[in-house]
């Protein structure tokens, strides 16, 4: 008799779609995926429908990959159902592991975003009124839409989640190796951050570094940056100290700074707090006036220090939400 | 019942925390609202610490460190300067009131200054009442 088969699902909430291209970008090693696995639900490729997962038995998937954040009540609820099915759930990219970039509408109310996205907007119509409810009333029914949330949570504020897979979107190389891993049945330790390093984007980084003294911040585009040198160094907001390697510093070896998706080093709690730490560090200034100069060179640094994880930060959402 | 603000306060051990001692030792009285915490120096303040204390609850947090040029570590508290006005502007974004994390230069021999500190800051928080962070990440779980 041939062996079982591994069951699988892959499953998207607040994504761009993005993490499901980072599996396809595995090429061919897919299809040894498809070889000894079942893909039961991957709604961006596969066929497979919500019934039929309700249908299945308590634990009757091996492994759930799920990527995207939860920003509404269908986000929560096949979360929750996928978790009922499934021995494995991992939380796959940045928005699955810390909330990423769906996370930063923490910042904002739920009626702000409304108001932006169907009220006032250059491209809504004028005097638009309609906006989502999640229920109406239409032709004698009632149509139901899923409920959007005050806030946006990270996948382990809804549901236990077995592993994570950090990155935004996971370097394809390591999503190969947690398949494999899990084909192999080699697992780590429970909560495990795995497809990462314990060290710093900084420590993997390429660029040469000296010392770091700054009297200015300057955007990317506003500099030709030395392509061999320390972002840091040249001004240039880099997150490559306080986040976590293991994406083969694919930005800074392009010439673009980090953001800080594969989030916070072991033991950190607070990834922000941290960056902001190393971030003043390098002013070079003893004078009050001066160093809020230097600073206005960091608009919306909260956007860039939390940009793929303020629901995971201490705080995780504004206190206006 | 008045409601009596709670305030975290960070003093560095060579000039804010002696200085809070000295208020004590010279029967200055102040107000009861503050806890304090000693640190060897204002630079161990890492932003988590000021972020955590306001998310359990902290009503406020004072940071306290030598004067600028006197350092016990020579430098230690030109780092705190850096520090506290981005934590500020990082604050701000998460909707904190501007006036409840607080940065003052306390030496050793102005216990008179850290109490009207402290008394000053007491009452601010009490026109501003309550800090609602705490409150508000325990409705998240119910109420989505």
């Amino acid at each position: 008799m041939a062996a079982r088969k591994l069951q699988i699902a892959l499953y998207w909430g607040a994504g761009c779609g993005g993490c499901d291209v980072a599996v396809l970008d595995t090429n061919e090693f897919i299809l040894d995926i498809a070889a000894v696995a079942d893909i039961r639900l991957w709604p961006i490729a596969v066929d497979g429908k919500y019934k039929d997962v309700e249908a299945m038995e308590d634990g009757e998937l091996d492994l759930t990959v799920f990527n995207g954040a939860v920003r509404n009540s269908e986000n929560e609820h096949i979360a929750k159902l996928l978790r009922q099915k499934s021995k494995l759930v991992v939380a796959f990219g940045s928005c699955a592991h810390m909330g990423g970039i769906p996370g930063l509408a923490n910042f904002v109310t739920r009626e702000e975003i409304f108001t932006a996205a169907y009220l006032h907007n250059p491209s809504i119509e004028p005097g638009n009124t309609t906006i989502p409810h999640p229920e109406t009333a239409f032709d004698g029914s009632q149509l139901t839409i899923p409920r959007f949330y005050k806030r946006v949570y990270k996948l382990n504020d809804v549901i236990d989640v077995d592993y994570y897979v950090p990155g935004c979107p996971p370097a394809a190389d390591q999503v190969k190796a947690v398949f494999e891993a899990v084909i192999a049945g080699e697992l780590p330790a429970k909560g495990s951050v795995v497809g990462a390093s314990e060290r710093a984007v900084c420590d993997d980084c390429p660029r040469v570094k000296n010392e770091k003294k700054v009297k200015h911040f300057y955007r990317p585009w506003q500099i030709m940056a030395d392509p061999d040198v320390c972002l840091l160094e040249q001004g240039i907001l880099c997150a490559g100290p306080a986040t976590r390697s293991g994406c083969g510093v694919r930005c800074p070896s392009s010439g673009i700074p980090c953001r800080g998706c594969y989030g916070p080093l072991p033991n950190v709690v607070d990834q922000g707090a941290k960056f902001l730490s190393a971030v003043v560090s390098i002013i070079d200034s003893k004078d009050p006036k001066e160093i809020e100069e230097i600073i206005d060179g960091l608009p919306d640094f909260a956007g860039y220090a939390y940009r793929f994880g303020l629901p995971s930060s201490l705080l995780q959402r504004s206190v206006r939400t | 019942m008045t409601f009596e603000p709670k305030i975290v306060g960070f003093l560095c051990n060579w000039c804010s925390y002696t200085g809070a001692d000295l208020a004590g030792t010279s029967r200055i009285k102040y107000r009861p609202n503050v806890r304090v915490i000693r640190v060897m120096c204002s630079a161990r303040i890492d932003p988590t610490f000021v972020i955590k204390a306001l998310a359990e609850g902290a009503d406020g947090v004072l940071i306290c460190g030598c004067h600028p040029g006197d350092c016990h570590y020579t430098e230690g508290n030109y780092k705190t300067m850096r520090r506290y006005p981005l934590l500020k502007r990082l604050l701000a974004d998460y909707g904190i009131d501007d006036e409840r994390v607080r940065l003052e230069w306390v030496s050793a021999s102005e216990g008179k200054r850290f109490a009207d500190i402290v008394d000053d800051m007491t009452e601010r928080l009490c026109e501003l009442g309550p800090s609602l962070v705490k409150s508000a990440l325990a409705t998240d779980a119910v109420e989505r």
